[in-house]
This record gives structure tokens, C-alpha cells and sequence, in this order.
């Protein structure tokens, strides 16, 4: 049986296509992918993301814990509500999870996981934690909601409950603000601004039922898909996994070498493949011919060597034509060839993000 | 999709989800179902056959590839493509916003014997053939 989301009967109200996203009922789209996705770069849409796992950890050395347990550094959060993108990885290196941490208070953090990799990681973390004395609850009593879009702060913060309607006005990106219940961040996974919102379960269908009402629209997992890809964001499981490392997905900027003697799962092996140099990278391909759209599994060719894989892949509707990111060998490359059906076809190489705030961010040349 | 898809009278059905009109001069209209279109969702790319290619019933002549996914189109007769509709290189959209209209595919002349034409469904039976599908 699959899960549902306390946001289900809303969903096929707005006439919703239900599919079994990892376990949990969730909207594909409400209609017209397309249509939803243009409304976040140019408006303001609203995603229910009720089946991400929402992790509190609390305790004495809990800075301590994460600093040992994340590859990017908590000691970078200086204040109350700031946030962290980071990978969590296994002894050898590779990605558990990707994961956002926003620091409450000194002995309080809050951590947003995969909803794929729910048990696996709490588990992990569960065992992680032992030494540490750090208390781990993985609460199933919230709603999920991101609200994007260039519009979507704006028309969002009527809508919040009073008391947090100035703090949440006052977020600088990549913080956070919160009541007794409630929890708002200035994040998403889009590349447009906007908030992600933690809130009670009995509250979330008038929560969603007001946002509507401020003209913003419902958006499926599709749309979220072609957003994210667009904004260069790695897609767990699938262009992340346990059998690479961060350095192999295009993320070393998120692991924080320094300082030196800071210990953290996986170090030891991520610096022998730093060292050596020898690993893949991922890269951004665009794709400017009508005969075809990137799609992950497609196989990359450098001058006729079977040399990588298209792991995420798509048409770009921002940009009107196809997208993808890749992982290929460590050379520089300037162009590809992929095969798509029978036919081999060139991909430029470029660096994400594709676009950021409804504009592109690479150089387009007319087909 | 909540919303039942349209399934004209006057057209034949292949179980693979195209259609085929028989025009008064013989040839044959080929497009794929309002139902087809809609599990695909958006288009964004329509890849056609070349006029004059021979096409065998049952074979791949054609790809209509949506945001989401490529998907093969299949040719509802054997006979020779006449003619294309080249409206959709620029606007694949067609054939989500009218597919038994201007969303058409391409036209073909059947072969004169064994055109494989008579194996198609009615839309009543198309009509079975989805209902058994959800």
C-alpha cells in the first residue's frame, strides 16, 4: 500500500495524475507538465513535498555529531536558522543521501533527507549517532510544502500564521525562521526563490486551500523534475548513488576540506581519490538539434570511445531545448556525441546551472 | 487522467493507440489517439517518415517524444507515405491540442491488396481495448 501525503484529497481535487513515487501517492501533474513548469519561473507554484523525511536532532555534542557524520562543515553556520547543503556519505566515500541541515540552536539542528532513502538513512544516522548521545526523531506528524517561484514569497506570506509573517518577510536566502509548529526556510529546488514550509498535519489542507486562493497553482513531481534539472540540482538515485562520490557528481564544492584535521565518515577515502585524480566528473550537456532529448541511460561518446552515461536528461522547456547532466571521464571536453535511437548526435558541454531566477545561464547558440 | 478521452466514430484504432481516417480518394490519414497523447503529456519533438517511404503494418514509421518520454508510433497499414505534416517540427503541441485534427501524423497510400487495413478496430472497440487497459 502506498503512503499518503495529509495533502491527498486535495490533490485529486485539482484533479491530480497519481503515480507511486517511492512509496507515497504523489501528483505527477495536475494536467500539463509544461504549463506548471512555466508557472514557477514566471509566477509562483506550490509542491507538496509532505513525503521528504524531516530528521530533528538534538544534544550536547550534536554539532559535534554532524560535523563527523556530513562532508560539507557545520562549524560554517555562524547563527540560529542558517542552513547547509551537504552529502552524507558511507565509508568508502560514496553518497547515502543528499540532504539540507538548518541549525535551530546551538544543540538543535533540523535535517531534510530523501523521501527514497528514508529508512536506510535514519537508520544510519541512528547507528552513527550511539557515541554521541544525540537524541534523533524522525517525525511523520508534519506537511511538506515548497513554494516557488519569483512571486512566491510575496503571495505566501499572508498566508502564514502572524506571529511568523515578519520573521519569515526578513529570511536572507538559505535561512530559516520558526514558531512552536511551524518552520519556514528560505530554500527550495527549483532555482527560484521562494520558501520551504514544515507544518502541524491538521493545518496543512487550509494552508494549501490559502495559497491557492493567493493565485498560486498546484505542481507535480514532473514539473519538479524539469525545474530542478534545469537549476543543475543532482537528483538522488539518480545522478547521486552509493557507487560514487561527490567528487564523481559534480559536488566537491560541497565537502569542506578544511580544516584538515576535522574528521568525517569517508574522508579518508574521498582524499586518496582527490589525490589521485583519476575519477569521473559529471558535466551539464545541452543538446540544440530537434532530432532528440537527452535521457538518462544514453550512452556519451568521445570521439567514437564509449567513454560515459547521461544520468539525468530532459527537454528544457526554459530553454526549448534538451538538457542533461552526464558522467564522463576527467579530461576536459568541449563537445560530446550521444546516441540517441539510431542516431549520434552533439551535445555541448557546458557547467550548470542551466538557469537561475527564470533566465538562462549558459550561452545558447540558434540551432 | 480523470478526464475520458475523445474517440471519434468515423475513425479506425490499432491497439497501439494510433488512428487511421480513410479519406474519400483512398489515401489514409494516420495520427495517434487522444488517448495516446495524453499518457504521453506534453510533446516536444515529432520525428516523421520521409514522403515516399514504404511502411509495413505493425513497424515502426514514427517517434513522438513528450517531456516525459519517446514513444514509437507504429503504421496502422502497408502502403507508401505521401504526404507529412511538417507543422509539427516547430509545434509538436498539435498533436496534444487536436490529435484527430491538426495533430495528424502523415498521410499514406494503402497498398491495394492486403493493406492490412481491415484489421483495425471500430471506436467502439478501441473503447473496450481502454477500458480493459485502466
Amino acid at each position: 500500500m502506498s503512503k499518503k501525503t495529509p495533502l491527498y484529497a486535495k490533490h485529486l481535487q485539482a484533479n491530480a495524475k497519481m503515480v507511486d513515487f517511492h512509496g507515497w501517492l504523489m501528483p505527477l501533474h495536475y494536467g500539463s507538465q509544461l504549463t506548471e513548469h512555466h508557472q514557477v519561473r514566471r509566477d509562483a507554484g506550490v509542491f507538496d513535498v509532505s513525503h521528504m523525511t524531516v530528521l530533528d536532532l538534538s544534544g550536547q555534542r550534536a554539532r559535534e555529531f554532524l560535523r563527523y557524520l556530513l562532508a560539507n562543515d557545520v562549524a560554517k553556520l555562524k547563527e540560529a536558522g542558517q542552513a547547509l547543503y551537504s552529502c552524507m556519505l558511507n565509508e568508502r566515500g560514496k553518497v547515502l543521501d543528499d540532504l539540507i541541515v538548518y541549525q535551530q540552536t546551538e544543540t538543535q539542528f533540523r535535517m531534510v533527507c530523501n523521501a527514497a532513502t528514508r529508512d536506510k538513512v535514519s537508520n544510519w544516522i541512528k547507528k552513527q549517532a550511539k557515541n554521541f548521545g544525540v537524541r534523533i526523531q524522525d517525525s511523520l506528524h508534519y506537511a511538506m510544502l515548497a513554494i516557488q517561484g519569483p512571486t512566491a514569497r510575496d503571495k505566501t506570506l499572508p498566508c502564514l500564521p502572524p506571529e511568523l509573517q515578519s520573521a519569515a518577510l526578513g529570511l536572507k536566502p538559505f535561512h530559516s525562521c520558526w514558531s512552536e509548529q511551524w518552520f519556514v526556510a528560505r530554500t527550495g529546488y527549483t532555482g527560484e526563490d521562494g520558501f520551504e514550509v514544515i507544518l502541524p498535519v491538521p493545518q496543512a489542507q487550509s494552508f494549501w486551500d490559502n495559497l491557492l486562493l493567493a493565485g498560486i497553482k498546484p505542481i507535480g513531481l514532473a514539473a519538479r523534475d524539469t525545474l530542478r534539472l534545469e537549476a543543475g540540482m543532482r537528483l538522488y538515485g539518480t545522478d547521486l548513488d552509493e557507487n560514487h562520490s561527490p567528487l564523481e557528481s559534480g559536488l566537491e564544492w560541497t565537502v569542506a576540506w578544511t580544516p584538515p584535521n576535522r574528521e568525517f565518515i569517508g574522508r579518508d577515502a574521498l582524499e586518496e581519490q582527490r589525490q589521485r585524480r583519476e575519477h569521473s566528473i559529471m558535466v551539464g550537456l545541452i543538446l540544440n538539434d530537434k532530432r532528440g532529448v537527452l535521457r538518462g541511460h544514453q550512452t556519451v561518446y568521445l570521439e567514437n570511445r564509449e567513454e560515459g552515461q547521461i544520468t539525468s536528461g530532459t527537454f528544457s522547456p526554459t530553454l526549448g531545448m534538451s538538457i542533461g547532466l552526464a558522467r564522463v571521464p576527467p579530461e576536459v571536453h568541449e563537445q560530446v556525441t550521444v546516441a540517441i535511437r539510431n542516431k549520434q548526435l552533439t551535445a555541448k558541454v557546458v557547467k550548470p546551472p542551466f538557469v537561475r531566477h527564470g533566465k538562462a545561464c549558459i550561452d545558447i547558440e540558434p540551432a | 487522467m480523470s478526464t475520458k478521452s475523445e474517440i471519434p466514430e468515423d475513425l479506425k484504432y490499432a491497439k497501439s493507440h494510433e488512428w487511421a481516417r480513410i479519406e474519400a480518394d483512398g489515401t489514409v490519414t494516420v495520427g495517434i489517439s487522444d488517448h495516446a497523447q495524453k499518457a504521453l503529456g506534453d510533446l516536444v519533438y515529432v520525428e516523421l517518415p520521409e514522403i515516399g517511404q514504404e511502411l509495413e503494418v505493425g513497424a515502426e514509421c514514427a517517434v513522438v517524444e513528450s517531456v516525459k518520454a519517446a514513444s514509437d508510433v507504429f503504421s496502422p497499414a502497408n502502403g507508401k507515405v505521401i504526404k507529412i505534416n511538417e507543422a509539427l517540427v516547430d509545434e509538436p503541441e498539435l498533436v496534444n491540442k487536436s490529435p484527430y485534427r491538426d495533430g495528424w501524423l502523415f498521410k499514406m497510400q494503402p497498398d491495394k491488396d492486403d493493406s492490412g487495413l481491415n484489421e483495425l478496430f471500430s471506436a467502439a472497440k478501441y473503447q473496450v481495448i481502454l477500458d480493459n487497459e485502466d
